[in-house]
């Protein structure tokens, strides 16, 4: 306890900051909500609907082609959070910075668009053992196409992948390397500037899965030399449908486009199009225009806190999770890697998650159970499912403690 | 609250749960598996014409699909394979709609609690499917997205 408070005490108001989410003020089966879910999709601040608000009542209007005032006002809000990505991610330009649905649809334009160009039979994709489906199945479709092989980082018991094995799996055949930088089911922290620097070496490619990395700590494109980087908006405060994919310009330039349609053009003709230039050569037909705005008031507002803050906050909340969770007997924590994310994934003995996240939901406890999109991860740990309680900024200590009352009461139940 | 879905009998038949073995002289078997939490189940049905003589199970679940893989086995035997079906819709019909509870589930009414949370209604069907699925001979294994 002592711990979280000395965060608070170093300037981290987190009752303050939970005034910012409105959401986290109501009653579930009469007691108050805690929400510990955040992995699934983070909460979002009241700076983030009213910018949703003010588009749809004020600005609405389509982008990038009206000389009226209304898509001027909606094509400036847009483009502005593109500006915004830039800070938050660092790339060089913006023309780096693709929008997209999600996570998933950046994996999956660069595994259509950059894949079918680039990969031929007998050539090898690696991904890593604790990969989400999103970032295994997207290349293993590649590779069926193709007759390619799809390679597999293994991991240890503690859920850390092993970069010794890592090393062995590359060679000349290595095209891609896809890697998530953050476990959704582990918590894991990758070494992802170490393993896209292996891959570099081996002349492949490197595309990485931000999606739980980018709401807990500062990403750094440049500085991890990442091919491609790709995260989702609603996991950092703002609205589902909307996501960032960042790939550096000079492969990005040589890819085919991976829809058609308006707005990726220059002319058009039934002999021939010409394809707009990055980023828009990446964004056929009237994008997501509200998600874009309310992931720029995302982006403020995240940074308005600090990440380096929210980090330290995290990891605080993380430690003392931990601690309370180990002492309960008969529980055990999958995924306790060396650099963690603020993920609590375990299993008690004898007690199948979905009873548990029943009974935690009845008592106002929001957690995930199941497999998290990552059964070959449940597979490898021989459970078919754990219960994750996953912690965001606008969690407290008083909430960790609230759920190991929760699972006090699944054991009087169950055992 | 919680223990009107959690009853006496239901815990009773997850920590014990009854004709949970391989079946050597089944006449039909089924897999069904619930992708939503990685559940998976084996069922094993010996019938005597159209008489289900026995049915046992095999598999790991949550209490709910556990009980209710046990407690099905227990009302089907000596069923025909008609009456087996019927119990199956009436079965379903208490957990997905506001039907008045009838006497002819049995022990199945104390399922009823599954009402009140939908989430967990695949859970209680999971034995359920896969009963059909053998009971109609399905060569592939039944998933409680195919409803």
């Amino acid at each position: 306890m002592s711990t979280v408070s000395s965060v608070i005490a170093a300037g981290f108001d987190v009752e303050k900051i939970r005034e910012d989410f409105p959401v986290l003020k109501q009653h579930i089966h009469g007691k108050p909500l805690v929400y510990l879910d955040s992995a699934a999709t983070a909460q979002k601040p009241t700076a983030v609907v009213d910018a949703l608000r003010h588009f749809h009542e004020v600005d609405c209007a389509n982008i990038h082609r009206g000389v009226h005032e209304l898509s001027q006002r909606s094509t400036a809000a847009y483009e502005e959070t593109r500006i915004k990505a830039k800070h938050f991610l660092n790339s060089k330009t913006t023309n780096e910075l693709i929008f997209v649905r999600g996570t998933t649809e950046g994996i999956n334009l660069v595994s259509s668009s950059w894949g079918r160009k680039n990969v031929k039979e007998g050539d090898e994709i690696v991904i890593s053992a604790m990969e989400h489906h999103s970032n295994i199945v997207p290349w293993q479709m590649l590779c069926e196409e193709k007759g390619a092989k799809l390679r597999v980082i293994p991991m240890n018991d503690r859920g850390e992948l092993i970069l010794e094995e890592y090393e062995k799996l590359l060679n000349p055949r290595t095209r891609m390397v896809a890697v998530t930088h953050v476990s959704n089911a582990l918590g894991t922290i990758n070494p992802v500037k170490e393993i896209i620097a292996m891959a570099h070496k081996a002349g492949a490619i490197t595309l990485i899965d931000g999606a739980q990395a980018a709401p807990h700590a500062k990403v750094d494109v440049q500085d991890l030399d990442a091919d491609f980087y790709t995260m989702s908006g609603h996991k950092v405060v703002g609205p589902t449908g909307i996501g960032i994919l960042y790939g550096k310009a000079d492969l990005l330039n040589a890819m085919p486009p991976y829809q058609g349609g308006g707005d990726m053009i220059k002319v058009v003709t039934f002999e021939k199009t010409t394809y707009a230039d990055l980023p828009y050569k990446f964004e056929a037909g009237t994008p997501n225009i509200a998600g874009g705005i309310g992931l720029g008031a995302a982006f403020d507002y995240v940074n308005r806190i600090g990440l380096d803050k929210i980090a330290a906050y995290e990891h605080e909340l993380l430690l003392y999770g931990t601690e309370a969770l180990s002492r309960i007997p008969g529980l055990r924590i999958i995924g306790t890697a060396r650099e963690k994310a603020a993920v609590l994934s375990f299993v008690m003995e004898g007690i199948h998650p979905h009873d548990i996240g029943t009974v935690l939901d009845r008592q106002g406890i929001a957690v995930r159970t199941g497999h998290h999109c990552a059964q070959p991860v449940m597979d490898w740990f021989h459970v078919t499912a754990t219960t994750r309680a996953s912690l965001a900024f606008y969690n407290t200590a008083a909430e960790i403690d609230a759920l190991i009352a929760g699972l006090g009461k699944v054991k009087e139940i169950f055992s | 609250m919680v223990d009107d879905l959690y009853q006496d009998l239901i815990l009773d038949h997850s920590k014990r749960p009854r004709n949970c073995h391989a079946m050597a002289d089944a006449t039909r078997n089924a897999e069904g598996y619930n992708p939503l939490c990685g559940d998976k189940l084996k069922l094993y049905v010996k019938m005597d014409g159209d008489i289900v003589k026995d049915v046992s199970f095999v598999g790991s679940g949550c209490a709910i699909s556990t009980a209710s893989a046990s407690l099905m086995t227990e009302s089907l035997k000596g069923k025909t394979r008609e009456e087996a079906l019927k119990l199956l819709e009436k079965f379903h019909d208490l957990l997905t709609t506001d039907t008045p509870v009838t006497k002819d589930l049995g022990k199945l009414v104390v399922f009823c609690g599954v009402r009140d949370y939908p989430a967990r209604v695949k859970c209680a069907t999971l034995a359920w499917h896969t009963l059909k699925s053998a009971l109609n001979g399905a060569a592939e294994p039944v998933t409680t997205e195919t409803e």
